[in-house]
């Protein structure tokens, strides 16, 4: 076999109000391994570099800073940011390092280095959508990326891969239909989240489906039926998990017998209700969500 | 006097700033700031008490498992549910828990802290037939070298062969981190944030193919504790054995009950027993009403120490005397350091166990060192390195004790009211929530975290945290590469997401919290 390689694309990862569960999860890829993908190609004659990530890099502090200078003077990296964005106060709710004396916010950070970006990705719900860090009553302001993008007129491509945690497969496979067949041809929803993992809700594709249908619903966990009684969100949550599974296919949330808690939602956590309790006054399957009226139920109760 | 300013630390979870003031090579003084903010536990006000397992293990993405488990103990035991909890579920909870602490640990010792220790630029001098090594070397021979290099030239001490066997260690340690994870998720759902954890029990269905599929997984990773992870950390202490000595700590320790396991036919004892262990070998009972908070030099609004759970916290990040979002927890006023060595050494002494014993001598023995060699830098991934292996032996016997086709769970019917406390060992030591539930909702929520206790910084009394009087008197050999401090620092595993998780409401403009 012969492959044509091309050169190397450049990986620049940051994070913001993050929990570092977006990276374990990805650490967690079976195809490509993160062996294959550090050491070797992401797909034959496609190689990442990956020139600046904190968890796995080796320096630290000043030369850290450096490294990440010089990473971001090579235009048409892939910019990677996981965690939200805090923007009150300046941003002085998460400083990522110092250079100089001088203390850089991820909300500096983001805006400086998604301008020579060829893609930003956001990954996980926080980047995407504020997630958990900006949960109700959000003090420090915690944004999306696109938030950040929109109040500070950054025209730079972005794709939002959201889940708590994103599956490893929904970030690679995309950089992979980035590399193969071009980022004009990614197909996005109104989330910007990419067609090919997000397209199609849960219970579209759930092994208890047929239960839903008969009308046979699970009264307490553990019982056979349909989890819906129960609190699941998957009647209204876009996500291929139920087709993909986790972890080397092992499981998944409704595998597992729990109910799916919707966390690759814009309104996850905040305004879906109790994660145990029926979904209430959404339609099913829902395109159009009524997050105000969820959210002045959910702070009135 | 110089002044050493470590910003970012990498290779650790979250945000973490250092800053050391050297005079003639030595450190005088260190302050320790964790530099992010978030916020958990407001968030938690007032909804529905079980959302508080799923919810809380968002705190941190490395270690969620532990906030599953103190949040649902917690729960369960608001409930009244903790002597009723199945035998399946107490089993597939200690699995879980378990099992993605072995995982942890492995992370911990080569991804984030090999590279203190090991050169794997060597490797272009390997001759063998391993293939992630030969990938490796075929990486660098091409001319790429990110994500290794640049970095600072240090002491790396290894020679080839040994640097060659731990870098194909380093390498396998990605494979088993993943295979970790895919065995707990059989029970656990999804990785990381298991859903399957729930007041009651856990969800999971058992069948006795799951039992087997986890048990052959469990095999290899058990392989790779006792005959890569173990004998690699034994080998840093041989190496680097001044780091025996460095890095030495408060020299007290804290620790929690953890892991339910069967004592007269009911499940009230634990495998690892709590306590506290002063000045390296005085074993006491812990009684947890005597820990408190303090907040002097944290950006929060000045308040007396205050035990978790009572108080009132208002966030500053201009306050003067500040210099970390994280606060202070001590024990009886005393700083106490918690993590793997304090489990370790906490049931050592506290419960006599002849097997802890035995493997904790041995290891020492073949050191060449003895108990106070714990508290230290290389004592620090060797007590890593050992309750990894208790609890790989561990594993394989829960899993054989599971009943396929018997419950997992008991109904969850909560009471109006109610308050709970869990506490376990997470895989960086003593983990507690404390629940408060009125009218079927969650009134206050409080977690203290072990990197809280381990990164926290000076305190009312001016007494440094643990971090901090691990740098004080240490030995600098250059100041513009400061590796010494990076050693010590990430001798602790850092998780600084979990040890910053509070947030204040919003009420449109005022920023006030109150824990009442």
């Amino acid at each position: 076999m012969d492959i044509k390689k091309s050169a190397p694309i450049s990986v620049i990862s940051i994070q913001g109000q993050n929990c570092t569960g977006c990276v374990t999860s990805t650490l967690c890829s079976e195809y490509p391994s993160i062996e294959n993908l550090l050491l070797r190609d992401i797909i034959p004659g496609h190689k990442l570099e990956f020139a600046f990530h904190p968890n796995i890099m080796t320096a630290s502090g000043k030369l850290a800073m450096e490294i990440l200078e010089n990473a971001a003077k090579k235009k048409g990296y892939v910019l990677i940011i996981d965690g939200a964005i805090p923007t009150a106060s300046n941003g002085v709710y998460c400083i990522t390092g110092e250079k100089d004396g001088r203390k850089y916010t991820i909300l500096e950070e983001t805006l400086k280095l998604s301008l020579d970006a060829m893609i930003v990705i956001a990954l996980g719900t926080c980047a995407s959508f504020g997630g958990i860090a900006a949960g109700n009553p959000n003090p420090t302001g915690a944004q999306s990326v696109g938030d950040v993008f929109s109040a500070n007129d950054i025209k730079t491509p972005l794709i939002n891969i959201p889940g708590c945690p994103p599956h490893p497969d929904w970030l690679f496979g995309t950089i992979e239909e980035i590399l193969t067949g071009g980022l004009e041809n990614v197909q996005l929803d109104d989330f910007k989240r990419p067609k090919t993992y997000f397209g199609k809700l849960i219970h579209e594709n759930c092994p208890n489906r047929a239960y839903f249908d008969e009308g046979k619903f699970a009264k307490k966990l553990g019982d056979e039926g349909c989890l819906y009684e129960l609190g699941c969100k998957g009647p209204i949550t876009y996500a291929d998990c139920p087709k993909r599974l986790w972890n080397g296919r092992t499981n998944w949330v409704i595998g597992c017998g729990a109910p799916c808690n919707s966390c690759t939602s814009p309104e996850y956590p905040d305004f879906l209700g109790d994660f145990y309790e029926r979904i209430i006054d959404l339609e099913v399957p829902a395109n159009k969500r009524k997050a105000k009226i969820q959210e002045n139920k959910f702070l009135g109760r | 006097m110089k002044k050493i300013v470590i910003h970012p630390i990498t290779r650790i979870e979250g945000h973490l700033k250092v800053e050391a003031i050297v005079d003639n090579g030595q450190v005088k003084d260190a302050n320790i700031s964790g530099t992010m903010f978030r916020g958990i536990e407001i968030m938690l006000k007032g909804r529905d008490p079980r959302d508080s397992v799923m919810i809380t293990q968002r705190i941190c993405g490395v270690c969620p498992e532990p906030h599953a488990i103190a949040s649902v103990s917690a729960v369960d035991d608001y409930a009244g549910l903790t002597d009723k909890i199945p035998k399946n579920g107490i089993l597939m909870r200690n699995l879980i828990l378990g099992t993605r602490s072995i995982a942890d640990h492995i992370l911990h010792f080569y991804i984030l802290s090999g590279l203190d220790y090991i050169d794997p630029v060597k490797v272009l001098e390997y001759e063998g037939g391993n293939r992630n090594l030969n990938a490796l070397k075929y990486f660098l021979q091409q001319g790429y070298s990110r994500p290794f290099l640049p970095r600072d030239d240090i002491d790396y001490k290894f020679d080839a062969k040994t640097t060659n066997t731990i870098v194909g260690h380093y390498i396998k340690a990605l494979d088993i981190y993943r295979k970790s994870q895919q065995a707990a998720t059989i029970f656990g759902g999804k990785w990381p944030h298991d859903a399957a954890i729930v007041a009651g029990g856990v969800t999971e269905k058992l069948t006795a193919d799951k039992i087997t599929e986890f048990i052959w997984r469990l095999e290899e990773i058990l392989d790779f504790v006792k005959n890569c992870y173990l004998p690699d950390a034994i080998a840093v202490a041989k190496t680097y054995s001044e780091y025996l000595e460095i890095g030495r700590g408060c020299g007290n320790l804290l620790a929690y009950d953890s892991y339910r396991i069967k004592s007269n036919g009911n499940y009230n004892d634990t495998l690892l027993k709590g306590g506290l262990v002063d000045n390296i070998d005085k074993y006491s009972e812990i009684d947890i009403n005597k820990i408190t908070e303090d907040v002097t030099h944290s950006w929060y609004e000045d308040s007396e120490p205050l035990h978790p759970g009572s108080g009132e916290t208002e966030p500053a990040p201009e306050k003067e005397a500040g210099y970390s979002w994280i606060k202070s927890p001590r024990y009886n006023g005393k700083v106490y350091e918690t993590g793997p060595v304090a489990d370790v050494l906490s049931t050592y002494f506290g419960k006599q166990d002849p097997y802890i014993i035995n493997a904790v001598n041995s290891a020492l023995s073949e050191i060449g060192t003895d108990i106070s060699g714990m508290y230290s830098v290389a004592g620090r991934h060797l007590g890593r390195a050992l309750s990894t292996e208790i609890m790989a032996d561990q594993l394989l016997k829960w899993a054989r004790e599971l009943k396929a086709g018997e419950a997992t769970a008991v109904e969850y019917i909560p009471p109006s009211e109610g308050k709970g406390i869990g506490l376990c060992s997470a895989p960086r030591g003593a983990l507690g929530h404390w629940l408060n539930v009125k009218d079927g909702r969650i009134y206050n929520y409080q977690v203290i975290t072990p990197t809280a206790w381990n990164a926290s910084p000076k305190d009312k009394d001016g007494q440094p945290g643990p971090y901090e009087q691990a740098l004080i008197g240490l030995e600098i050999k250059e100041s513009s590469r400061p590796i010494e401090i990076l050693r010590v620092i990430r001798s602790f595993d850092p998780c600084t997401a979990c040890a910053v998780h509070m947030v204040t409401p919003k009420r449109d403009t005022i920023a006030r919290y109150k824990i009442v």
